[in-house]
């Protein structure tokens, strides 16, 4: 617990530079397992550091993510409190337990390891084409411009089956939904209106031309009317691919790459040995140090966390970036060592029933990007210094505004 | 080794099909977990530990 005395600080915490994590993740690992730190709405959430108590807390089914309940802590200073407590008419089913069971079940049989790897040379193919016209116009380029944003935006179209030249839309629409601090409440209010809108009229026309793809099978499964999904759940998640499915990727693929760039061994064991791609992907993933808010937990009983009491009505957030560093799980944390025995254990894509549906996906994604680049550009540098790196501000997923690379 | 999964609590991450393929499938219809071989051979023991740590939902019990 906070010493009364101590004034509460302010969250999301400052780092030294972008790939450098806030010295407040150590310290609040060694104070104890909660400490309360105050969110831009202004309201008060006890943050979880530690490993074990990160992952216990999110495999809790107990637990809810729905912040819009009586009493939840708010995270965003818009008055709707921001994306974990906003609700959509119609999807309070699938948020959890059985529904949620239910809704995503329904999604995974698109996400598993075996059509996942049967993607892998589609996705190949992408990245060729956009790393062959970075390459045509020349150094330096801006990695997010031209791979970071379109090719998972690529990917998760073909999957769902929708356009992918309406990629500048689906970033602003994301952005505009994740914001705690960046966006007013009627920017929030016209963006959720314009994708749902979007997103209505896609799966519209997916009814009308159904096509070989996540997002027609969707439909079709809808219109049978078992009970297994309705058209508000289906057009929810329509939403929450397409916003999903790009956003942290794109991120992703900018922080891995400067993580690699700025400590240049890091990427030139990879270009000497490609066997590496993969534990240097999950040691990537493990020591991002730009991982966004975290994840909220409303709490409705009295608990402990490692010890600590916990009493129902509070709201907790868990920091995956923090626990990612906690020394009793990975020993040395801030050495970066892709051979790692345990780095694939990390907590970036979450844990329990919520873990990310999308994960293997983005690992898929984060491994053709990683071996193409040492394959194809052994040269490839950063063009400015991490100090020089600007960070996303003001919106719960982090990540960086921009990479400018040379080779 | 002696292996059991919890289906229900499962999420169909697939971590543990990459981890030990010979051990573990997923169902095609809903990524559920499938249990290919509930007593695997020693050579096959570190990678299942490792499948039953890495799982998300803690789905993978082992009996030694």
């Amino acid at each position: 617990m906070t010493d009364e005395a101590t004034p509460i600080p302010d969250y999301p915490f400052d780092q030294p530079h972008v790939l450098e994590p806030p010295r407040e993740w150590a310290e609040s690992r060694a104070k104890c397992p909660v400490t309360h730190v105050r969110m831009p709405s202004g309201d008060v959430v006890g943050l979880l550091t530690g490993y074990d108590e990160v992952r216990t807390l999110l495999a809790d089914p107990r637990f809810s993510r729905d912040l819009s309940r009586k009493g939840a802590a708010r995270l965003s200073n818009t008055e709707d409190g921001g994306l974990f407590s906003r609700t959509t008419e119609g999807t309070a089913d699938i948020q959890e337990g059985p529904g949620h069971q239910r809704w995503r079940r329904l999604l995974s049989r698109a996400f598993t390891v075996k059509k996942m790897e049967a993607w892998r040379p589609r996705v190949q193919e992408m990245a060729d084409e956009l790393i062959d016209a970075m390459i045509a116009k020349g150094s330096p380029a801006d990695l997010r411009e031209e791979l970071a944003l379109p090719l998972p935006v690529r990917v998760i179209c073909a999957l769902l089956g929708a356009p992918s030249e309406d990629q500048d839309k689906f970033a602003y629409w994301s952005e505009v939904a994740l914001t705690l601090t960046k966006y007013s409440q009627e920017e929030v209010d016209a963006a959720q209106q314009a994708f749902h809108d979007y997103a209505s009229e896609l799966v519209e026309q997916k009814r009308a031309h159904p096509g070989d793809d996540l997002l027609s099978e969707l439909t079709q499964i809808s219109d049978s009317q078992d009970g297994r999904l309705s058209n508000e759940e289906l057009v929810s998640t329509a939403r929450g691919l397409l916003l999903a499915g790009h956003e942290t990727t794109s991120n992703m693929i900018l922080k891995m790459t400067a993580l690699l760039l700025s400590e240049r061994e890091r990427y030139e064991a990879v270009v000497a040995d490609p066997e590496l791609v993969t534990g240097t992907v999950e040691e990537s993933l493990r020591m991002d140090p730009l991982a966004g808010v975290g994840i909220p937990r409303f709490i409705t009983e009295d608990i402990e966390v490692g010890g600590e009491p916990v009493s129902s009505g509070s709201s907790l957030l868990v920091s995956l970036a923090a626990a990612n560093r906690d020394a009793r799980k990975f020993p040395e944390p801030d050495r970066f060592d892709p051979r790692r025995e345990n780095n694939s254990q990390h907590v970036t894509f979450g844990a329990g029933p919520h873990f990310c549906v999308g994960q293997t996906l983005a690992r898929v994604e984060l491994k053709v990007v990683l071996e193409t680049f040492a394959r194809r550009l052994p040269g490839l540098r950063l063009r400015d210094t991490p100090e020089q790196l600007r960070q996303r501000e003001g919106v719960a997923a982090g990540g960086l505004q921009e990479l400018w690379v040379t080779w | 080794m002696k292996i059991t999964v919890d289906q229900d609590a499962c999420c169909g991450s697939g971590l543990c099909v990459i981890r030990a393929d010979r051990v573990f499938d997923q169902r095609e219809e809903d990524g559920v977990v499938m249990l290919l071989d509930e007593a695997p051979s020693p050579e096959d023991f570190e990678d299942v530990r490792a499948a039953a740590a890495g799982c998300p939902t803690g789905a993978i019990r082992l009996a030694e």
